[in-house]
């Protein structure tokens, strides 16, 4: 009844303003940074490829929980990326709110971009653009890995990313993503006042160097491992489906 | 050496209905020292009487003159010709605001409607006695609340604003502004509950998305970023 005098009055059953603005306000910074965070983690675990399969595969098993159950589980990944993808699903939900929802907006947002050329307000076109090119790409991802998780490793994502076609989708998720959560990040510490300190204008730009930093970081890391994964991929293309097995195991079975 | 310079105006008169929304350019020679609204006042005198722009003071106080100059929402009476290399301004009215007629936009309408909204005025029902000396105010709160009291309405952090030009009902970086100043004063007895009710939703803290063009074009330089920061902290966590 509550949600209904709330919805209608706009008013609480107490006389009051609803609270849920600030909620959501909230629940949209924190699921932003988490994703954002996850996707650093996500980075450098998609990019041990770089440092040798063995590895990879090492930290794929150990993301499967091989330090608990005998050789890992890969519903352990399965469940991890079905949290993900539900706040993944919340953050989209929450940042849809302040999208332009009408022609006039969008008229109006395009026009004050182009004319005012103003960095941060360009930025934020970015992050919208990238926020909506997720909403697909993002889901595509995310649904495909939390039904084959069994196919993470060397040679499954590499077939995944060359063989299965999804080199094109990654090269556009992993510009979305690189720019979406940096910018995202940058804006969390301005919105909320992180390290204003004494001069909140000199924390911005060091704030908007770093940002920068971590956008060319994490772009050169994704694309050097989408080049490794394509390398593999193209040369294991004659045998897709075939699962990696780790030197060590092959010295043991010799 | 004088140089040429352009000053292209969007004219339009919406209460003309055979008036059409056009850029129209004005030629002149351009002087030691000139101004924006120099050059607009030459303009009106020499070339187009019918050329309509506000100002009052000529000295960035009473903020009546702003206007968007080559994409920019600025002061045209702080606005010096010579930091245009090209010479050429292009020049329309601060969108946000009713338009009046060409340059002329009718930012107090908007800080009126801002100023109910936000209820912009000190709330207590403390007894004044005004035959006796006021009471005595902190120093360091005095220019706390001094520090955010410097702002002229001029409209440019609207205008600035892809916010408030998406949504008329947002309260504007201005708004927000004042909210901050009241909530700092120890005359005004509203508590953060009541500052919730004011602008606790989309139309108000919740609905800036931080883009901070507000605070990079303030021709006051008001701490915005800091300040709207702090407000969406407090007000984040009232029960």
């Amino acid at each position: 009844m509550s949600d209904l005098i709330e919805g209608y009055i706009g008013k609480t059953t107490n006389g009051k303003k609803s609270r849920i603005p600030a909620k959501l306000d909230y629940i949209q910074s924190l699921t932003g940074g988490f994703l954002a965070i996850f996707m650093w983690g996500h980075m450098m675990m998609v990019s041990s490829i770089l440092v040798s399969k063995d590895f990879m595969y090492y930290v794929t098993k150990f993301l499967e929980g091989s330090f608990i159950i005998d050789g890992g589980s890969p519903l352990m990944v399965s469940i991890f990326v079905f949290i993900v993808f539900v706040i993944f699903v919340v953050h989209a939900a929450l940042g849809m709110r302040k999208l332009p929802s009408n022609f006039k907006q969008y008229q109006v947002l395009k026009a004050h971009t182009k004319s005012i050329q103003h960095q941060d307000t360009q930025l934020w076109g970015y992050q919208a653009f990238t926020g909506f090119v997720m909403f697909f790409l993002g889901s595509i991802h995310l649904y495909i890995i939390m039904t084959n998780s069994a196919d993470i490793g060397p040679y499954a994502s590499a077939d995944r990313v060359w063989s299965e076609w999804m080199w094109p989708l990654y090269i556009a998720l992993l510009l979305a993503v690189e720019f979406h959560g940096t910018i995202g990040l940058y804006r969390l510490c301005i919105k909320w006042g992180w390290f204003d300190g004494k001069d909140p204008q000199a924390t911005r730009k060091r704030l908007k160097k770093v940002k920068w930093a971590l956008t060319g970081f994490f772009l050169t890391l994704g694309f050097a491992a989408l080049i490794v994964y394509m390398k593999i991929g193209m040369e294991h293309a004659d045998k897709v489906g075939e699962k990696y097995v780790p030197t060590s195991m092959i010295k043991e079975a010799k | 050496m004088s140089r040429d310079i352009t000053i292209s105006v969007l004219k339009f008169n919406p209460r003309d209905e055979d008036s059409k929304p056009e850029f129209v350019e004005y030629n002149l020679k351009e002087t030691p020292g000139m101004t924006l609204f120099i050059a607009l006042t030459k303009i009106r005198e020499e070339i187009d009487a019918d050329l309509s722009f506000d100002f009052v003071c000529r000295a960035g106080i009473c903020g009546s003159c702003g206007m968007v100059v080559n994409g920019v929402p600025t002061l045209a009476c702080r606005t010096l010709i010579e930091n245009y290399p090209d010479g050429k301004l292009q020049l329309i009215p601060m969108p946000a605001f009713e338009l009046i007629k060409d340059l002329s936009v009718n930012t107090g309408k908007w800080m009126d409607n801002m100023s109910t909204k936000v209820e912009s005025w000190i709330v207590s029902n403390d007894e004044v006695d005004i035959t006796k000396i006021e009471e005595k105010m902190d120093p360091d709160t005095a220019d706390a609340v001094f520090e955010l009291d410097r702002c002229i309405e001029c409209g440019i952090c609207v205008a600035s604003c892809a916010t408030a030009l998406m949504r008329p009902d947002f309260v504007g970086p201005a708004g927000l502004n004042r909210i901050a100043r009241f909530s700092i004063d120890p005359r005004d007895k509203r508590t953060d509950d009541d500052f919730y009710e004011l602008i606790g939703d989309d139309n108000g803290i919740f609905g800036c998305m931080s883009l901070l063009s507000c605070e990079d074009h303030c021709p006051k330089h008001l701490p915005l970023q800091n300040k709207i920061a702090y407000l969406r902290r407090k007000l984040v966590s009232v029960k």
